[in-house]
């Protein structure tokens, strides 16, 4: 047990117990070159063996068609159409190319860098695209409150399902700060249908050395995989070169280790604020709280001893 | 296919409808719902237009928001759970009641004590494990101890908490068994004393530690009350073992539960006052659909019952009809908090909203 063992920054891995974990894995999703395609979502789908998730049918919203993530969805891709907004900032992104910064490398006449008033030419809207997926929080709610130890953390640093042990209480639906983890439904015969189920970071993938479908399939390296430490400085780089451009609403999202759930192993890179991507702008888990919610507990059921001990000792019936 | 965005989304609009980015929401927990810009007062009023009265002059909070689809997620929990928290907080007011009652000699107010709360916690387990997704795995419940998660300590303390209401429950039907198990008869009444002790011991947990488990979550409305729903549920539980008591019970006999009928019932609105003060955005789910019905039924239930032990103490019909009003109405405080929580859980304003009020005053939850 760490002083900041509920709150504030900790490396998880060696606080769950693990001696000589390796350095920690995570996510770093750079919206700024999504181009929306969806096959993160597909090739989770695809490796984990997920079912198809019609619960609320077909939504028919063509660019974002799985609307949230929850049990049957570990990746979703989210799709912002935006109207010039007051501040009158919105800046020509370019076609987006392989590698970012690379200098008109398949960006066709719409370059880069071409912002600011003085230019008149400015686009009336933008698109703005994003492939969420589970923060494994340095301080995870649903690992805090799972109470059949199914959930664990694993050598790498990620939160996983065991979903052989998980009885399908549902606590950690509720406990999550990002609304990521959900109890799964369908028919009887769907996988792991009653459990709850989220993004395990690919752990088996992991295991053999290689890195998340998800990872994997992106074909604009939206989504990087590594070691967490060095994904942040990245994108941290990645912020200051987007804002030295004119993209000022750029920013980073879950890497201060500072913050309510102590970073987050999967980090964004994000061209707006949280709210508009679906995002709580301020997560804390809810484990912080804790401590004084015993406190209180104990308070309320010595006032209830104390309470009913009184009531014997009024007159005679 | 472009989809619209919510209505309350600064995005969408078009530069003629030339909105401020965003309206700072004031701290007031009830802002008047009005779309249009026409202030509208809560009471009925005098010759139609009522402009002015502070609570109208609070704008409805401004936020962005995925095209209005929730952030977080609600609980999966449906009618299974308010009623697990119900049962199980009935049980260890009536724990209480129970071993009060042996002690002083009142026989009939422990016998329906400790047979109430074993029919409760029952109920309670029952609850519990139907609502699981899987309910062939309950017993994986008991496969860790750990502390950070409420319900982790609740199945424990049930699992010390049940035997023993059992045993206590079980030391009761002594009297009604056949001649020739007189002898493991004896042990069980003479257990019966000591089993109940021991559950009235672990029972003010059994009743305290649902708020908990509701409190430590993303739900705004749970998470908000986590200060003093203890106190609330505590309250809720003395109200219905009360009304048990009272409804069970000779006139004679149930002057304790009426006492802590009252108690429990004063507890719970001081305590309802100290928490919506104190929730902010989120206190609006205690007030409207579902919820604000259950809870406002509560209030009138639980205060007829109260009354009805105050005054009512020598009439048995009079006693008995409170004591189901306070069971009633206890009932429905559970499920009022659950249906609020969950609407708070839906609507993405009330996780948004304080989130970006404190990011946008510079003060972010930060551990440093």
């Amino acid at each position: 047990m760490n002083r900041n063992s509920l709150f504030g920054p900790l490396d998880p891995a060696a606080d769950a117990g693990w001696d000589e974990a390796p350095k920690r894995k995570g996510f770093l999703t750079d919206t700024s070159v999504c181009i929306g395609c969806k096959a993160c979502e597909v090739a989770c789908k695809e490796w984990n063996a997920i079912p198809a998730d019609f619960s609320d049918g077909i939504t028919g919203n063509s660019y974002d068609n799985s609307e949230s993530l929850g049990a049957s969805t570990w990746r979703h891709v989210a799709f912002i159409e935006q109207t010039a907004t007051p501040r009158g900032s919105t800046v020509e992104l370019g076609m987006p190319g392989v590698r970012p910064g690379l200098e008109g490398v398949g960006s066709g006449a719409a370059g880069e860098g071409e912002v600011g008033e003085q230019d008149g030419e400015k686009p009336d809207f933008r698109w703005l695209m994003s492939s969420d997926v589970c923060k494994h929080c340095t301080h995870a709610a649903c690992l805090d409150v799972c109470p059949t130890g199914s959930l664990f953390r694993t050598e790498f640093g990620t939160v996983v399902v065991q979903d052989d042990i998980c009885n399908g209480c549902g606590y950690c639906v509720p406990a999550c700060p990002y609304g990521v983890i959900e109890r799964r439904t369908g028919d009887e015969g769907t996988k792991n249908v009653g459990i709850a189920q989220k993004c395990t970071l690919c752990y088996d993938r992991l295991g053999a050395g290689k890195t998340p479908a998800c990872a994997q399939a992106c074909p604009t390296e939206s989504i990087m995989f590594g070691d967490v430490d060095e994904l942040r400085e990245r994108g941290r780089a990645r912020v200051q070169e987007l804002q030295d451009r004119g993209i000022d609403t750029a920013r980073m999202y879950g890497d201060d280790p500072e913050d309510g759930v102590g970073g987050a192993g999967a980090m964004f890179l994000l061209l707006d604020e949280p709210e508009v991507y679906g995002l709580p702008p301020d997560p804390v888990v809810t484990t912080r709280d804790l401590p004084e919610m015993w406190k209180r507990a104990g308070m309320a059921a010595a006032g209830l001893l104390a309470g009913a001990a009184l009531s014997f000792l009024g007159g005679r019936s | 296919m472009t989809t619209a965005a919510h209505s309350e989304n600064r995005f969408g609009q078009w530069p003629e409808d030339d909105r401020p980015r965003r309206r700072r929401m004031q701290q007031a927990t009830r802002a008047v719902r009005d779309a249009g810009g026409a202030l509208r007062g809560r009471r009925g009023g005098r010759g139609g237009r009522r402009r002015g009265g502070e609570q109208a002059m609070v704008p409805e909070a401004e936020f962005t928001s995925y095209y209005g689809k929730p952030v977080i997620k609600a609980s999966p929990w449906e009618k299974d759970i308010p009623a697990y928290l119900f049962t199980g907080g009935l049980a260890g007011g009536l724990s209480l009641l129970a071993a009060g009652a042996d002690l002083t000699g009142r026989n009939v107010l422990r016998r329906s004590g400790r047979i109430g709360a074993l029919t409760a916690i029952s109920a309670s387990t029952y609850f519990l494990i139907n609502d699981l997704g899987k309910p062939s795995r309950f017993v994986n419940m008991l496969r860790v101890f750990r502390p950070t998660s409420p319900m982790s300590m609740g199945s424990w303390l049930l699992a010390g908490y049940g035997p023993l209401a059992g045993l206590a429950a079980m030391a009761e039907l002594v009297p009604a068994l056949p001649a020739f198990l007189r002898g493991p008869g004896q042990l069980l009444g003479a257990l019966g004393r000591p089993a109940g002790l021991g559950a009235a011991a672990l029972a003010p947990g059994v009743a305290s530690y649902t708020a908990v488990l509701l409190g430590d979550t993303a739900t705004p409305a749970w998470h908000d009350a986590h200060r003093q729903l203890p106190f609330f549920f505590a309250g809720s539980a003395a109200g219905a073992a009360g009304g048990l008591g009272m409804l069970t019970s000779p006139t004679g006999q149930a002057g304790p539960a009426r006492r802590m009928a009252i108690g429990g019932v004063v507890l719970e609105m001081a305590t309802d006052q100290w928490m919506e003060s104190e929730m902010g955005l989120s206190a609006e789910t205690l007030h409207e659909g579902r919820a604000g019905r259950l809870l406002t039924t509560a209030k009138v239930l639980n205060a007829a019952g109260a009354l009805g032990a105050l005054v009512g103490g020598r009439s048995r019909v009079v006693s008995a009809l409170s004591g189901a009003a306070l069971l009633v109405g206890s009932a429905c405080t559970r499920f009022g908090i659950f249906e609020a929580g969950q609407a708070s859980a839906r609507d993405p304003k009330y996780t948004v909203v304080p989130q970006r009020e404190r990011l946008d005053a510079g003060q972010p939850v930060r551990a440093g």
